[in-house]
């Protein structure tokens, strides 16, 4: 029998979207046993409670020097806890590294499964990115056309113009000074802030 | 000179201001180096992006250079240290409930190192008769100066680290919040930490580290071993910008420009004031106000404190061991000395005195026990 279903599989995570694009990832490929931590307090006691063969954690989360203690010699661990690779690979660990997620994992579980975990992970990781990052650019285009919007109609009121002279002008003086649409606007609110 | 940028990781902490003063006051670009300084928020991270070369340089932990170099925890990548970035800098906090029952349990001053080491093994003593939980305290990491000074002054007391207390590993910037909600009654940490607690009036700083202590290497400008053999012009570039900065924030003329520049934001991002307290080593040690000045306090290059010290190593190693993160061998002992470089430092920097006049003969300083001789490292 397969093994790799049963693995205890730990996820922390102070984001909740991104732990459960990860959890559901690990849940379609076939992984049942996967728990999410988001809070940190207390965390080496919750994680020695849960006792996990995998413990996924952003790179980004201070936390990670807290796992690194379960490396030590201690009355309270249960089972020594390794992190994944191994001299031989850096490549998966830059990988890894690259898209922000670490991984600890038991000593003595086989790599190749811990490989696929990994890759899995990096996979949902860069995903959740991506996400984030179409996210980002949607949020700042429409910031961008608040800010367009503003200038129009400080320069429709200052030299009385209508809309579509106004929004020329900028274009015009954008393509001269080489400069994005959005950054003559802006100026045009700041000094029109600072003349008032 | 190379004209790729370098990356060099940092945790917001005071001691890295020598690194972060020579990349904001230009002193780099004006030695040839185009730097990308990278904020990170673990040890961790430092380390492993040090260590599959993310970063070509780093603001790192004393201990954590060496248990790369020596693999322990981790991988084995060897690192140099041809830079200290400073020297002691840490202090022991504790909540005004422990203050409170340590002042109640000494024998003496709590000033005295000694007499509050004696007064938490009575703290402590008194706990466990009432079965109540153990005194708890914060530190940074397993392989940190906070962890071993912190076991250092109890153990001088009584007090055995592993079986009488709780030592846990705390992210620096969850300390004082650590402290405030009662997860830990303490913590070792460095600057700007401390301050923070008692200005919130949750902590009274117990101890600078150079109480007990009097000279401890405490971070070190970390590169891998390869990467200095591969790149030494750059690495001399790296240094000497380094020591301008160092002595550039020694001068106290230059005191309020060097603190508004680490107190960005995007650098320490703390109040320039209590960087300001940091660096002058006047630090208010207690919520009513009172003042603590010491000249030990957080040392950037001033009386030969950037200039690596292999003995200072050999107490840090003699501290894994000593803690049985690490076995003993004389070959690992070397491994350990031979990543603070000295000799990179003279050959870049010219010659330097070995002992400052005034600084402990052993090197080290110790509140407690006999002088530290490197070759009698043993158990």
């Amino acid at each position: 029998m397969d093994p790799t279903p049963n693995l205890k599989i730990v996820i922390v995570d102070e984001n909740p979207i991104r732990a459960a694009i990860l959890e559901d990832g690990l849940r379609e490929a076939g992984f049942v046993q996967v728990m999410r931590l988001d809070e940190t307090a207390n965390l080496l006691a919750r994680i020695y409670a849960i006792d996990p063969d995998v413990i996924l954690i952003d790179l980004e989360n201070p936390s990670r020097d807290v796992l690194e203690q379960m490396f030590q010699v201690s009355r309270i661990v249960k089972r020594p806890i390794a992190m994944f690779v191994d001299q031989s690979d850096t490549a998966s660990i830059q990988a890894s590294v690259d898209a922000g997620v670490s991984a600890y994992i038991v000593d003595g579980l086989k790599k190749e499964r811990m490989k696929h975990i990994l890759d899995l992970c990096i996979s949902r990781f860069n995903a959740f990115s991506r996400l984030q990052g179409e996210l980002e650019r949607a949020k700042s285009a429409l910031e961008e056309r608040k800010v367009i919007d503003r200038a129009k109609g400080i320069l429709m009121k200052a030299k009385n113009l209508t809309e579509e002279q106004a929004y020329a002008l900028m274009r015009k003086t954008a393509m001269n000074e080489n400069k994005r649409i959005a950054e003559i606007a802006q100026s045009i609110i700041t000094a029109a802030d600072l003349l008032r | 000179m190379s004209a790729e940028t370098l990356r060099i990781g940092f945790i917001p902490l005071c001691d890295a201001a020598a690194l972060l003063i020579a990349v904001d006051k230009g002193f780099c670009r004006e030695a040839g180096l185009n730097v990308e300084l990278v904020r990170e928020v673990s040890w961790s991270n430092v380390r492993d992006k040090l260590n599959i070369g993310l970063f070509d340089a780093a603001h790192l932990l004393a201990p954590v250079a060496i248990a790369s170099s020596l693999g322990l925890g981790h991988v084995r990548v060897p690192i140099v240290a041809p830079f200290n970035l400073g020297i002691n800098g840490n202090a022991i906090t504790v909540s005004p409930d422990l203050h409170a029952a340590l002042k109640a349990a000494a024998e003496g001053d709590i000033a005295d190192p000694m007499v509050s080491a004696r007064a938490l093994a009575r703290v402590i003593a008194e706990r466990k008769r009432k079965r109540q939980e153990p005194v708890t305290f914060g530190m940074t990491f397993p392989f940190s100066t906070h962890n071993y000074h912190l076991r250092f002054w109890m153990a001088a007391g009584g007090v055995d680290p592993d079986e009488d207390v709780r030592l846990v590993v705390l992210p620096p910037p969850y300390m004082v919040e650590s402290l405030a909600n009662k997860h830990v009654e303490g913590f070792c940490v460095g600057a700007p930490w401390n301050s923070v607690a008692v200005d919130l009036g949750i902590g009274f700083i117990l101890h600078f580290v150079s109480d007990i202590l009097a000279s401890a290497a405490e971070k070190v400008l970390a590169v891998r071993s390869t990467w200095a053999q591969e790149n030494p012009d750059t690495l001399a570039a790296l240094v000497r910008a380094h020591a301008r900065a160092a002595d550039y924030i020694e001068d106290a003329a230059n005191r309020a420009e060097v603190c508004a520049l680490l107190a960005a934001p995007n650098r320490i991002g703390v109040a320039a004031e209590v960087v300001r307290r940091t660096l002058d080593g006047r630090l208010k040690v207690a919520p009513d106000g009172t003042v603590r000045a010491s000249e030990r306090y957080l040392r950037i290059g001033r009386a030969g404190a950037a200039r690596p010290d292999p003995v200072q190593a050999a107490w840090l190693y003699g501290q894994m061991v000593r803690w049985r993160q690490a076995e003993f061998s004389p070959e690992r002992l070397a491994a350990a000395q031979a990543v603070f470089r000295p000799d990179l430092y003279d050959a870049i920097l010219g010659p330097a005195p070995t002992s400052p006049p005034g600084e402990p003969a052993d090197h080290v300083g110790a509140f407690a026990g006999p002088p530290f001789d490197p070759t009698k490292i043993t158990h």
